[in-house]
């Protein structure tokens, strides 16, 4: 065990450190989910990102990657969050279909779809639920029919993140129309702009609209579109779930610079601060060093050749939780003021608490809900009966 | 970068993990409880010779010289398996603290490396002092001034503890002769020891009582199934073992840090010992739970594990202690993701 960085490794850091001091907008952009405004400075963002060759450093050089390993892609993200670098608006692509791609695809989908992804030309939205199938994602009845050289896609995808805006979708539908469940599904992509699409948004609690229904009707794509095998959309779609809770959907830094965030904000009222919330703090900061140390410990094994298990749905269920308690933690210290907007007079040093409260609530349920995660752990990790 | 265990260390744990498969089960525990013994003879026997007493001892003084995080895997799986013998206070904390203040030749140290004897050590962090009747030496401690006694000298006052297999003692005396003074570095890293190993332990207790519950809620069956096919029991099992999965990096973490002997390493030493305490906390309550009005017998095993739990969290430093020793690094050194593996400059 060697918990030291490398000279390289610390090398990679500032330099990384000094491409983000030079370039991350000074002012916060508009969120993603707000506008179109907001989703396209995104993009140039993401485009600004690709041109430093910064855009996912464990990607290939072919791909505009620097093929490089999970420990420094840590590195890279510590620094990402310490420089409040914008938030990714292509995470579906480059952390979850991205690394699936890699895995799955033929030469050619790489080739037509890699690039285009790293540089935010197509920003990706997943579909992946649907009114009917939700926990129980094997439900899904949206169809896939093959005529000739292409797929004619029809049915009904919910809770689509980034879908109001994005350019491509990567949904699962039905192949076999006689299959039942997880078998006869394919994982298929589409044009979000494609003729039979309909994109209604959906209001969230902060008033942003982050996700979005889409309504397919005889949408045409390329049997080109669909990655891997027919029938095994599946197991392909298990995978990326592992990569999204295991290790790439949330970065330990964010909570990590949160957890630092909640300290200056208890300092700066601790005078008036009974001794218990000094103790919630310690522990926020606590649990988001667990993580970290837990993620970093899962990169080890993971380089030296390892594979991901169970600990996605751990790491999840961690995560998720964590983010919540520390987001109360701070609503509380911030007493009668947490409830204001930030347009309110009174709001400063309020900060974004309120809007990181909300969205905390969405953890436990979004890339499969806490309670389907404790299912897994006990039946794949602990052994205990399905039924 | 690599926060991976080497093959000789998990070839190590693999072996102690074996021997107390073997020789301290339950079944064995009770045994010994029957038999009134402060420790199972022929157990121990089997433990000097894998001759782990030196393990942190430096070479320079008869030991093997290795650091903590080669002992950490041991001591979880001496929690593991509720290990009554003092493998972990002898080897890991009182052992490396004596070689610390006297030469490689002096006779307690070179009798204790040979496994003739253990040595227990009345720390002023700790009320009571832990297997003294059946130790051949004792280290006392006068502000930083170690001495050296004997079970015999020291007027032994037995302090019965609920675990059985903890044998407690405060001393009448606690003159003897002096083995050092300015000692206080090697009290403070015997400290860190202490607390570490302690959350070794505890990491270990948590995961046997979740396995423990896993046994008999597989095959403990209830309206026709078992009772681990039901929700309510999955998810109380997947949150202990969630606590168990994020208390142990921070374990280990803090082994490999606990020689650096900085207000990082400390901080991670109450950070592990805190998580610990949790895993086991909730592990030990919720095995209890799932074994249903069976839990609440002596008949069935958890207790055991409970017990040890129970002495462990306030053993070599309460919640409140190490909460401080957490905020003395968060209140006062730089923080943020770049510091996660920061050590004092």
């Amino acid at each position: 065990m060697k918990l030291d960085y490398t000279d390289e490794q610390n090398a990679f850091r500032m330099d990384v450190r000094d491409w983000m001091q030079a370039n991350v907008p000074a002012a916060p952009l508009v969120s993603f989910d707000h506008s179109r405004e907001g989703f396209e400075a995104h993009r140039d963002w993401e485009r600004t990102l690709n041109e430093g060759r910064w855009g996912m450093v464990t990607w290939p050089e072919a791909y505009g990657g620097r093929g490089l390993d999970l420990v420094t892609w840590l590195i890279f993200e510590e620094e990402y969050y310490r420089a409040e670098a914008p938030l990714r608006v292509n995470q579906n692509g480059i952390f979850l279909l991205g690394p699936t791609l890699m895995e799955y695809g033929s030469d050619e989908q790489k080739a037509r779809f890699l690039p285009a992804m790293a540089s935010g030309e197509e920003i990706w939205a997943q579909a992946w639920s649907e009114p009917q199938a939700g926990s129980d994602l094997a439900a899904v009845r949206a169809t896939a029919r093959r005529d000739g050289d292409d797929y004619v896609l029809s049915g009904h995808k919910i809770w689509s993140s980034r879908a109001v805006f994005a350019d491509m979708a990567f949904g699962l539908f039905r192949t076999d129309p006689d299959s039942e469940r997880h078998k006869g599904l394919s994982l298929i992509f589409f044009p979000l702009d494609a003729p039979g699409v309909k994109v209604q948004p959906i209001a969230q609690i902060d008033g942003e609209t982050g996700f979005a229904e889409i309504f397919l009707e005889d949408v045409r794509v390329p049997a080109f579109n669909r990655l891997g095998d027919e029938g095994q959309g599946w197991s392909i779609c298990m995978a990326t779930a592992g990569f999204e809770r295991g290790l790439m959907l949330r970065s330990p830094a964010r909570f990590q610079v949160a957890a630092k965030k909640l300290v200056e904000l208890y300092q700066a009222n601790e005078a008036r601060l009974p001794a218990a919330t000094r103790d919630a703090v310690l522990q926020a900061w606590m649990e988001a060093e667990a993580y970290a140390l837990s993620i970093y410990r899962t990169a080890s094994r993971l380089v030296a050749g390892g594979q991901i298990g169970s600990e996605a749905s751990i790491n999840k269920i961690f995560w998720s939780e964590m983010d919540i308690a520390m987001h109360r933690t701070a609503l509380a210290i911030l007493g009668a003021r947490a409830e204001l907007t930030r347009d309110a007079p009174e709001a400063a040093g309020v900060g974004r608490w309120l809007d990181g409260f909300f969205f905390s609530l969405a953890g436990p349920i979004y890339a499969g809900s806490n309670e389907i995660q404790r299912n897994i752990i006990a039946e794949r990790m602990l052994g205990l009966p399905r039924r | 970068m690599d926060f991976r265990f080497t093959e000789e260390q998990d070839m190590m744990a693999d072996v102690v993990r074996g021997l107390l498969a073997d020789h301290c089960q339950p079944a064995d525990l009770r045994r010994l409880m029957a038999s009134n013994e402060a420790r199972d003879s022929a157990r121990w026997a089997h433990i000097v010779e894998l001759g782990l007493g030196g393990i942190l001892v430096p070479e320079d003084k008869g030991g093997l010289g290795l650091a903590p995080v080669d002992f950490v895997q041991l001591a979880e799986a001496a929690g593991y398996a509720a290990l009554p013998e003092p493998l972990v206070e002898n080897a890991g904390v009182a052992l490396p603290l004596l070689a610390a203040l006297v030469p490689a030749d002096h006779p307690v140290l070179t009798r204790a490396l040979a496994g003739e004897i253990t040595v227990a050590l009345a720390h002023p962090a700790n009320p009571m002092v832990a297997d003294a009747d059946s130790a051949g030496a004792i280290l006392t401690v006068a502000g930083d001034t170690v001495h050296l006694t004997t079970p015999e000298a020291a007027g032994l006052v037995h302090q019965p503890s609920s675990d059985p297999f903890r044998r407690l003692h405060t001393l009448a005396n606690v003159a003897g002769e002096t083995l050092a003074t300015g000692a206080q570095p090697a009290l403070d890293a015997a400290f860190d020891r202490g607390a570490l190993f302690a959350a070794a332990q505890m990491v270990g207790i948590a995961q046997r009582c979740v396995d423990l519950a896993v046994d008999y809620a597989k095959e403990r069956q209830q309206f026709g199934k078992p009772i681990g096919s039901y929700q309510a029991i999955k998810h109380h099992l997947a949150t202990c073992q969630v606590k168990i999965e994020f208390a142990r990096p921070v374990l280990y973490a803090a082994a490999a840090d606990l020689p650096n002997g900085d207000l990082h390493s400390r901080a991670r030493i109450s950070q592990a010992k805190l998580a610990a305490t949790e895993a086991a906390d909730l592990a030990t309550r919720t095995a209890i739970q799932v074994h249903g009005a069976m839990g609440y017998s002596w008949e069935v095993d958890v207790h055991f594990f409970l017990k040890r739990a129970v002495a462990l969290a306030s053993w070599w430093g309460d919640a409140a202690l190490h909460r401080d020793r957490v905020a003395a690094r968060v209140m006062t050194q730089p923080l943020g993701p770049e510091f996660t593996f920061a050590r004092e400059s």
